[in-house]
């Protein structure tokens, strides 16, 4: 495999243990794809419906915003699979900086209204 | 070449040192574009109720247009997701239809998202009406014009590629291209989530 030249076209089919780990594959996305529909869904009425609380609709909503967005993560970018460490390292860093980011800035510029 | 070379293997966006090195790399990218868009959250979440006369979220915001929004852009998540399954069987016609596929449903929402603004502009509220009024065109158009390129990046190499097969170039590329394509969907879910339905609903 010295010498594999990277634009040639590939051949064959995947091999039965990849054609069994995608069919496998394609249930469990599109399980997660139902779900992540489920939860938009819930958070819309949740919101749309007069019946539920302010004080309990905020940090509901942003609770299934977040486990959405960890499954697009996990599921749909496959940040789950194996050899995937440095990936995860970076993702999260960059959330960590983000939740500090967001924070400080509602903090510095909020308090003051314009 | 004598020798099998050229067979699919199980990971082809990860074949070769390069595609490790453009995987790796991405996802440095994508931590600090979460930055970026943070940065912009932060901003819009400070000033979301300094409206200063012109018309506020409650006024203008339509949840029935926002939702079919969030609806076709979780679907064009779900096309590529395909698209990348395609790849790792060995079919290319299959991946490409899911590429063509998830650039449709992404000039849907483009398309929305166009009248969206076309609207809200019609109803008064200019880029410098009021300090929301300029945070939230910052945050949602900064979504947009990823959306804008994420859309000519996966067409660019649905034309360059068009007859090549899969390779082990193109593989990394397309897989790229998709994982960029799922980070603006879930930037749009906080988006859906924190200026629409907080702006409807407190």
């Amino acid at each position: 495999m010295s010498h594999v030249d990277p634009s040639a076209r590939l051949e064959g089919k995947a091999s039965r243990d990849t054609e069994r780990s995608l069919k496998r594959e394609t249930k469990a996305q599109i399980a997660s794809f139902v779900f992540m529909i489920f939860m938009t869904s819930t958070a819309f009425l949740t919101v749309a419906s007069d019946a539920i609380p302010t004080g309990f609709a905020i940090p509901f909503i942003l609770l299934l915003a977040s486990v959405q967005v960890i499954m697009q993560l996990y599921y749909f970018m496959h940040l789950n699979s194996k050899g995937n460490a440095w990936a995860n390292v970076m993702m999260w860093s960059g959330l960590f900086v983000a939740a500090m980011t967001v924070a400080s800035l509602m903090l510095l510029i909020g308090v003051t209204k314009y | 070449m004598a020798q099998p070379a050229h067979t699919l293997p199980a990971h082809p966006e990860k074949a070769t040192l390069e595609g490790k090195n453009k995987y790796l790399g991405f996802w440095f990218f994508l931590g600090g574009e979460t930055v970026l868009f943070a940065s912009l959250f932060g901003t819009y979440l400070a000033l979301r109720g300094s409206t200063a006369d012109a018309p506020g979220p409650a006024d203008l915001f339509h949840l029935e247009l926002v939702f079919i929004m969030t609806m076709l852009l979780l679907t064009s998540s779900l096309t590529s997701v395909f698209a990348v399954i395609s790849m790792k069987k060995g079919s290319f016609k299959g991946m490409i239809m899911w590429m063509w596929l998830t650039v449709a449903l992404g000039l849907g929402f483009l398309g929305f998202e166009i009248y969206e603004f076309y609207e809200y502009n019609h109803l008064g509220l200019g880029y410098t009406s009021s300090a929301f009024a300029s945070s939230f065109y910052s945050l949602v158009g900064t979504h947009g014009a990823h959306v804008t390129f994420g859309i000519g990046w996966i067409i660019t190499l649905l034309i360059r590629y068009r007859k090549a097969g899969i390779t082990l170039t193109n593989a990394s590329k397309f897989y790229t291209a998709v994982l960029y394509w799922h980070f603006i969907d879930v930037v749009w879910v906080f988006i859906f989530t924190v200026v629409y339905l907080l702006g409807v609903g407190a």
